[in-house]
């Protein structure tokens, strides 16, 4: 959409990719053995150090928050809610319900292999969020995502029982909450299809900015509603299983981010999916440092940090809409 | 017939703590009988408290699927717990006596909760508006908790872990004599006060009208609330829709929103479900730790099943 | 070609429309008028298949509605329903540019932004069209909408009572455009009135609806009389012609 775009100045665009060139050089710097930014290419110990833990390590952190950010935009469009992400509809909790079962029944099958179940099992528990969510009446948009997150409670309570039986509640707890300290050279590589994920999301940026018009009007023009549904769904769900399962959920970054582009740019998918993937991304590399930096050396897990940051996010976007309507 | 039915409920707890206490009891009786009593109060006054405060906490907000830990007081709770750790310093906090430390817990919750909930109802906001603030504040409260549990030592991962479900099988005895006092006091109060819970479960304009002072009650009965949530998550931890399971079944069964009925309906149900659920999974299902998560997950469908079906009339 | 065959419909147990059956040629403005619950908009959304059809069939030019993949409909038929709900932060210019996306997939070319500031012209949106939507009256947001089906271009145009939300004189001129297109551009337009008088002085045909049957069919002159109207309506009012155009005094 050429014309139809309000695209922001190229100043805008400028300092945000610096902004974000910062963080990830940051990242790249920040942790236990210090990597002075000088030398990082010159002495051969440091390029080891870098290309074995820094650099998945950021790369991870990139490719989740953008994944995650655009999941959250996706499902506030297909669920016509602003309060809702893969963390607040049970699509988090299914996939790490997914993880854990597929764990406990076949515990040798290769990651990407458990990956797609835990895909697979988000798929059928977003789904029947977002079947259930319709019943709602559409006069109270908290009650949504007020549905979704005890939803994803009590999914979270049958992972729980069933990891709990099984003896393997620590690993649970590496599924629901985000850490990066662990990522290595072949250990995040499976994230590299949340990019692609965000490059599907970007062929249908219109069919998406025409499905938050509601199901009529984009029957009207001509969209398969129901397919387009579909694609939405899988894409949320194989973005959430790869970051539950690489690196542990992130809560909130699917909610932030979406809600602040738009507030200052809209609801044009088209001119907003860029920015959305770049804040994700910068978002979760500046949780990350700052966790890695607030109780140095020790580390601070990085859904930890995002559950303080986030929650405050999201109480802010909530009362400041709340106040006039 | 209300009182009929609080008759019923009275005897079947009756039956389970005799249950509780007498199932499966060999060895040297006199030791297991006094370890199983002392757990049997600390059970009877969770349930209690979590009914009771629950039903008060729902007529205060005029809304039935609030509760206390929905809106996040346990959490805060938990935050304030660990506030008090992470400000006083792990070695002044432990050499604290724990009635003492409760006491402050306590009296901390009890401001914490004023200063953030009185705002919130006095700007009268939209129900599901309250409610999602409620559950966002949660989550915040219990990232916020961690992540003050991580700054206090960064090696230990098991306070976290354990923060998230309640476990019955841990009861914090140690509390017990002080908790007890605040339980029976905070009842008096609630009990005494059952005929202005009427009148302010009519809403704020009909309670000024009938001579009830809105706010000062309101702030009152808040205060008891916080009292009562802090002593059932010192001894257990959070449980979030316990309450809002023994607050709905307490209605269904007496049939009234009197408080003079429903208080003490929703208490012993209460004590049956939590006292009934524990012997049930003690000795039938052999897993006593997993009642915590039966019971989030059961009262967590009961919720959203509210959810639906109230928001279709 | 509008050919409806047969239709009947029912919302679990309870029939909405019964037995419909009726042809609209190509060319002209075509006004569903009848009370509250008659099926007027069920029909119509039938028609543009936003609900599956029952029983009966729909065909659009010979395209059956229920068959024909929706983005082939999407060049024919352009809907706007009552009481559309856009809670999206798109501007004006943007969501008028989404009724050219069954043409270009979201590639709006030279000739779609033509037509797409024509529409904005034609409706008066000029001065809001860097506005986001949320910001705008509701009836500007009806213009808006009424502007996007517009910038469809379709040769069918249904439109579920566009004058909700307008005042005197936005509603006018909504109605003088929509029987300008119709007169110009050859157009097809079926609107759902509930000003009778509006129904009276543009359109060509007037089809009134009542418990789910339609009642009377034909020219302005044929449905405005006494008689007719107390049978779509259930009480008698006054008809009075001025200039050759019957008009209702449904007021006393």
């Amino acid at each position: 959409m050429t014309a139809a775009v309000s695209k922001p100045s190229p100043w805008t665009g400028l300092i945000a990719g610096l902004g974000l060139a910062v963080l990830f050089v940051l990242s790249l710097a920040v942790g236990v053995s210090p990597l002075p930014v000088n030398r990082m290419l010159s002495d051969p110990e440091a390029m080891q150090l870098l290309a074995v833990s820094r650099l998945p390590r950021t790369l991870a952190a990139v490719l989740c928050g953008a994944g995650l950010a655009i999941a959250g935009l996706i499902m506030q469009t297909l669920s016509r809610n602003r309060f809702v992400e893969p963390a607040t509809a049970g699509t988090a909790q299914s996939a790490e319900l997914g993880i854990l079962l597929v764990t406990l029944l076949f515990p040798a099958a290769a990651l990407w292999v458990k990956t797609l179940f835990a895909g697979s099992v988000a798929l059928v528990g977003t789904s029947i969020f977002l079947a259930t969510a319709h019943r709602l009446p559409p006069q109270q948009p908290f009650l949504v995502p007020l549905f979704g997150i005890v939803y994803g409670g009590v999914i979270g309570a049958v992972a729980t029982f069933a990891a709990w039986q099984a003896d393997l509640l620590q690993f649970l707890s590496v599924w629901t909450n985000g850490e990066f300290s662990g990522v290595l050279r072949g250990r995040y590589e499976l994230l590299w299809i949340a990019a692609l994920m965000v490059a599907v999301a970007w062929i249908v940026a219109d069919r998406l900015t025409i499905m938050a018009l509601g199901r009529e009007t984009s029957i009207g023009l001509g969209i398969d509603y129901a397919r387009m549904m579909q694609i939405g769904l899988v894409i949320v769900s194989v973005i959430t299983a790869l970051a539950v399962v690489v690196v542990g959920m992130i809560p909130f970054v699917g909610l932030a981010v979406p809600n602040i582009v738009s507030r200052l740019m809209g609801d044009n998918v088209r001119g907003t999916l860029g920015w959305v993937a770049a804040g994700g991304a910068g978002l979760v590399l500046a949780c990350d440092i700052a966790g890695r930096l607030i109780r140095y050396p020790y580390e601070i897990p990085v859904g930890t940090v995002m559950g303080v940051v986030g929650g405050v996010v999201f109480l802010w976007l909530l009362f400041r809409r709340g106040g006039h309507g | 017939m209300a009182e009929r039915r609080l008759f019923g409920l009275g005897v079947a707890a009756l039956v389970v703590a005799a249950a509780f206490l007498a199932i499966g009891l060999k060895g040297n009786i006199a030791f297991v009988l006094e370890l199983r009593l002392l757990k049997l109060a600390a059970l009877v006054q969770v349930g209690v408290a979590i009914a009771v405060s629950t039903v008060i906490f729902q007529t205060v907000t005029g809304n039935r699927i609030l509760t206390p830990s929905i809106m996040g007081l346990d959490a805060l709770y938990l935050f304030g717990q660990m506030l008090l750790v992470f400000l006083l310093g792990g070695v002044g906090y432990v050499t604290l006596d724990p009635q003492m430390k409760f006491g402050l817990e306590v009296l901390l919750l009890m401001g914490l909760a004023c200063a953030l909930l009185l705002p919130m109802l006095r700007s009268r906001l939209d129900m599901g508006l309250m409610l999602l603030g409620g559950v966002v504040l949660g989550v915040l409260f219990r990232s916020l908790q961690s992540l003050l549990a991580r700054l206090i030592d960064p090696n230990e991962f098991a306070v976290v872990q354990s923060a998230s479900f309640a476990n019955f099988n841990a009861v914090r005895t140690d509390l017990l004599v002080f908790a007890a006092i605040v339980t029976v006091a905070a009842l008096i109060i609630a009990w005494r006060a059952r005929h202005v819970l009427d009148v302010i479960s009519l809403g704020p304009d009909a309670a000024t009208g009938l001579g009830v002072g809105w706010a000062g009650t309101v702030t009152g009965l808040l205060l008891l609330v916080s009292a009562l949530v802090a002593v059932s998550t010192a001894l257990v931890g959070p449980v979030a829709f316990f309450g809002l399971l023994v607050a709905a079944l307490a209605e269904r069964i007496v049939d009234s929103r009197r408080h003079a009925v429903l208080l003490p309906a929703a208490a012993l149900i209460g004590v049956v479900v939590l006292v009934g659920g524990q012997t049930l999974f003690q000795h039938a299902l052999g897993s006593a730790t997993a009642l915590g998560v039966v019971i989030e997950f059961v009262g967590g469908l009961v919720f959203l099943l509210l959810l639906v079906l109230g928001s279709r009339k | 070609m509008i050919r409806i065959e047969n239709v009947s419909f029912k919302h679990r147990a309870t029939p909405i429309l019964t037995d419909i059956s009726l042809d609209i040629p190509k060319g002209g403005v075509v006004a569903l008028i009848g009370p509250n619950g008659a099926g007027k908009s069920t029909l119509l959304s039938l028609v543009a298949r936003l609900q599956p059809l029952q029983t009966g069939s729909i065909s659009v030019d010979g395209l059956p509605v229920d068959t024909t993949p929706g983005r082939d409909l999407a060049k024919v038929l352009a809907i706007l329903r009552q009481d559309t709900t856009i809670a999206s932060r798109l501007r004006v210019r943007e969501l008028v540019g989404f009724g050219r996306f069954p043409h270009g997939r979201g590639r709006l070319t030279d000739d779609d932004n033509a037509i797409v500031d024509g529409a904005i012209a034609q409706f008066d949106l000029a001065d809001l069209s860097d506005r986001f939507i949320e910001t705008l009256s509701g009836g500007q947001r009806q213009r808006a909408l009424v502007a996007m089906a517009f910038a469809q271009g379709t040769d069918y145009l249904l439109l579920d009572e566009p004058l909700n939300n307008l005042d005197m004189y936005y509603a006018r001129a909504l109605m003088r455009s929509l029987r300008s297109v119709a007169d110009v551009n050859g157009k097809t337009v079926v609107i759902v009135l509930h000003d009778i008088n509006q129904a009276s002085a543009h359109a060509d045909r007037i089809v009134a609806m009542k418990g789910g049957r339609i009642v009377a069919d034909g020219t302005p002159a044929e449905i405005l009389t006494s008689d007719v109207l107390d049978a779509v309506f259930g009480f008698r009012m006054r008809v009075e012609t001025i200039d050759g155009t019957p008009f209702a005094l449904h007021q006393f």
